[in-house]
């Protein structure tokens, strides 16, 4: 039995951007929110060190300099007018959180508390700057339980464990979306005159990565296939502190509290790649530093992996050092309390999965596939944008790490992933919301579910000569290998012929579970299908841009270049074939230069 | 190491009752619980049902009883087990759906009645900028804002299992996260809630939950302050955790 419901708009997606949407959207359209998970188990749970916005409460910041930082974070391929309009914004969405209750940490005069983070900086000075506010090393936590407690209080509908698989479009205009209950494997069809998709980022394509299992791009990949390029698919974040082999993040707040990377020989290496501000130089910056530690033989006991040292005389020696001052001016010493009491998950995190107390011994990292700058072309406003004159798909709308807008442009810096999901998912959801109110809804096609059951039919009816498993693991060693921190045309080939040599081995999986209840292998395979079609965009990207930015690094074009590259791409697929299209960069007042730290 | 790993399953459109299944596998003692799990059914037995998500302790999919103890599959390594008999089973008193998973909606529910949110209706700070809330104040609040609603707790509560009316410990965990923020206004609201006979004098001091959760949040304590709230009618009953014990996690 295929249910039908009908709403004003769905929102896909229970995670900071979706339940922003949602809060904003319900105050004037009849919402729903839509999520494969249960919305506290949302990726957004996981960001750990803050979210920047310049309140200033320690020292002189400006929205203006975080803009800047942001663009120069950015390697210059941001656009210049959204990240101005984010990083005003910031200061409203700050206060707004903790007026709806998140519980920041606090300074002593009781407001909320800042700390430093790689790439935020004093203008002037270029020192670092504390424009991070956080709560803790949970910050993400505190954002989605606030959310989702004021969408409590706000009376949200939710359908949790529902598994979204197609859209529908209509006339050119989103008509709604095609959804599976997992608890019965009925098919939903959500009837809508404005979709929002707040469906997460796609890390889960390679091999080392501190993302969830959960961040496998399933809204990008079902626009995708509906004809909606993704834009600048060849910038990805590798953050340069992941736990060794597992990825776990190591937050960056790690080093905004003094924490050093040393290399093999014991060396403060980043003295030699970011003179000025160092250990908190920007994700791309670090994360070449340790491979090229690596290539030299500087990593520890030859395992290709670098130490993060937290331990309070460590942070003091370099402290003094750095001649780093506390806001009072008095000289900067910590204590193993201190520090514990600024890092509680990261120290348990580190018990945990590495025998290790972080105040004690240095914790063995490695960089870690983090963060999607690139995904489903949006405008300041949450709209899809759906070709290279910006052309808007009416009543369609993306937020958050799966959209891109773009503000992070080809290295995002951190904390503004917070900032990102905050704004944007407001602003989607109010302009979602007041295009309903003007628009009707859009017939839908005879059978609106025929895509979605083909698609499950073709996952359950295969050959059975493959194993998705033997798929996925390749996959993620491919692209860790090839399409990771550093790339070449040669590598970038390589792994442009095996995901092909993948996807055809893909049409030969069978669903080895038969059963309607909480069938997770024919959802899960199914995911492995959108990161299969996500990875090869995101490779064809990768080689045809001849040029390193941010955090697309080549090594056979290791030099930015403005005069041919200063562009976004837009991939589409067309059945096994890539088509890249690319569209201009918004510069308002920030001529490119070179960026240095 | 050669593990027996030992999984409870029930799979409602094939079985009429719930069976134990044993897979033997060849695992790395760093392993976690949850990669063992992914092994079987990414590799061996595709219809095995579990959830889980960010696989390091902070999104609460994965709750479920490994050797008998509710813990995160994910923040359980098989050599910190110190067997190579491990037994993966559902939490206990929720309804099983199928395999690891459990019918969740009853709890969830139980949050939502103790008012899980800020209540504050009086006018913002000049310039719209933040409520003021001191170090010191915020301390109250620093351990139950910790709760990932994972509902180990709850579920390794015999309270709760010999009557499931009882809101359980997350629910009250979760009330206290603000009946003790400075900027909340509702408390008196929430602590007649948890005075009903649903609330906290159905705990009885067991210590099942402060040893289930894997935050490690002192919820016993929790419970035994909005007790003593209730009993005094005072909100300044709170003893904050020193920021080390806070650290030491």
């Amino acid at each position: 039995m295929t249910q039908t419901h009908q709403f004003d708009v769905v929102i896909v997606g229970g995670g900071g951007a979706g339940l922003m949407a949602a809060l904003y959207a319900s105050r004037g359209a009849k919402t729903a929110v839509i999520s494969k998970l249960y919305p506290v188990r949302s990726h957004t749970g996981a960001a750990q060190g803050g979210i920047g916005a310049a309140l200033g409460n320690y020292e002189e910041d400006h929205a203006e300099w975080h803009t800047f930082d942001t663009i120069k974070g950015s390697d210059y391929l941001g656009d210049q007018d959204a990240i101005d309009f984010m990083c005003q914004e910031a200061v409203a969405a700050v206060y707004d959180l903790e007026h709806l209750g998140l519980p920041f940490s606090r300074t002593p005069e009781g407001r909320i508390a800042q700390r430093p983070f790689g790439g935020h900086t004093n203008n002037i000075t270029g020192k670092p700057v504390r424009r991070s506010c956080y709560a803790a090393d949970r910050t993400g936590h505190m954002i989605l339980q606030t959310l989702y407690q004021q969408c409590i209080k706000n009376n949200i509908l939710f359908y949790d464990e529902y598994q979204v698989m197609d859209t529908l479009i209509v006339n050119g205009q989103a008509a709604g979306v095609v959804a599976v209950q997992l608890a019965t494997g009925e098919l939903h069809i959500f009837h809508a005159k404005a979709v929002v998709f707040a469906t997460g980022g796609h890390g889960r394509m390679w091999e080392i990565t501190s993302n969830a299992y959960s961040y496998t791009g399933d809204g990008a990949a079902v626009l995708l296939r509906r004809g909606v390029p993704m834009e600048d698919m060849e910038f990805f974040q590798f953050h340069p502190t992941g736990i060794y082999r597992l990825g776990i993040l190591i937050t960056e707040a790690v080093r905004g509290e003094g924490g050093v990377l040393i290399n093999g020989k014991g060396e403060r290496f980043m003295e030699r790649y970011a003179p000025n501000i160092k250990d908190l130089a920007s994700r791309d910056v670090i994360s070449r530093a340790i491979y090229l530690e690596t290539r030299e033989g500087r990593d520890v006991n030859g395992q290709k992996y670098m130490l993060l040292d937290v331990r309070p005389e460590t942070v003091n020696k370099f402290a003094e050092i750095d001649g780093r001052t506390r806001p009072d001016g008095s000289p900067y010493r910590v204590t193993a309390a201190e520090i514990l009491s600024k890092i509680p998950d990261i120290a348990d995190f580190a018990r945990t999965y590495l025998g290790v107390d972080p105040v004690k011994e240095p914790m063995p990292v490695q960089p870690t596939a983090h963060y999607a700058m690139g995904g489903i072309p949006t405008n300041m406003y949450g709209e899809v944008v759906i070709d290279s004159a910006n052309t808007v798909m009416p009543g369609m709308y993306a937020a958050g790490e799966c959209a891109c807008v773009s503000v992070h442009g080809a290295n995002r810096l951190g904390t503004n992933s917070l900032v990102d999901l905050i704004v944007f998912g407001k602003y989607a959801g109010i302009r979602a919301a007041e295009y309903a109110r003007g628009a009707s809804f859009q017939t839908l096609p005879a059978d609106p579910t025929d895509f979605n059951r083909e698609q499950i039919d073709r996952l359950m009816n295969g050959s059975g000569k493959e194993r998705a498993a033997t798929i996925g693991r390749e996959m993620r060693t491919e692209m860790f290998d090839n399409v990771g921190v550093f790339r070449s045309e040669e590598g970038l080939q390589h792994a442009i012929g095996k995901l092909h040599e993948l996807r055809a081995r893909f049409k030969e999986v069978k669903v080895g579970d038969s059963s309607r209840a909480y069938n997770q292998d024919l959802m899960l395979t199914w995911e492995l299908g959108n990161l299969l079609d996500l990875a090869l965009v995101t490779a064809e990207a990768c080689v045809a841009r001849t040029e390193s930015r941010g955090g697309h690094a080549r090594e056979d074009y290791p030099r930015r270049d403005d005069v041919s590259w200063l562009k976004h791409s837009l991939a589409n697929l067309e059945g096994d074939q890539v088509r890249l299209d690319y569209k201009p960069v918004v510069i308002t007042k920030y001529q490119p230069k070179e960026r240095t730290y | 190491m050669l593990v027996q790993l030992k999984l409870y399953r029930y799979q409602p459109e094939k079985n009429d009752k719930p069976y134990y299944q044993t897979f033997e596998i060849n695992a790395d003692p760093k392993d976690r619980v949850l990669d063992l799990l992914e092994y079987v059914r990414g590799d061996l037995d595709n219809t095995l049902a579990y959830r889980r998500s960010c696989a390091h302790g902070v999104c609460g999919s994965d709750a479920m009883r490994i050797n008998g103890r509710n813990a995160l599959a994910c923040k359980v390594l098989v050599k910190d087990l110190n067997t190579s008999e491990i037994t993966v089973e559902p939490l206990l008193g929720f309804k099983v759906e199928k395999d690891l998973i459990v019918d969740m909606e009853p709890f969830f529910a139980q949050y939502r009645s103790v008012i899980p949110y800020l209540v504050n209706d009086e006018p913002l700070p000049e310039g719209d900028k933040e409520r003021l809330q001191s170090p010191e104040q915020r301390l109250l609040i620093e351990d139950t804002t910790r709760c990932i609603l994972c509902a180990a707790c709850t579920t390794a509560c015999p309270s709760y299992w010999s009557n499931n009316q009882y809101v359980g410990p997350a629910a009250i965990v979760n009330a206290h996260r603000f009946i003790y923020d400075s900027r909340d206004r509702a408390a008196q609201k929430r602590l007649d809630i948890l005075a009903k006979p649903s609330g906290v004098w159905r705990c009885r001091t067991i210590f099942n939950c402060t040893l289930a959760c894997p935050r490690d949040i002192k919820i016993t304590k929790a419970i035994a302050e909005v007790k003593n709230s209730i009993r005094t009618g005072r909100l300044d009953v709170v003893e904050p955790i020193d920021e080390e014990s806070a650290g030491a996690g």
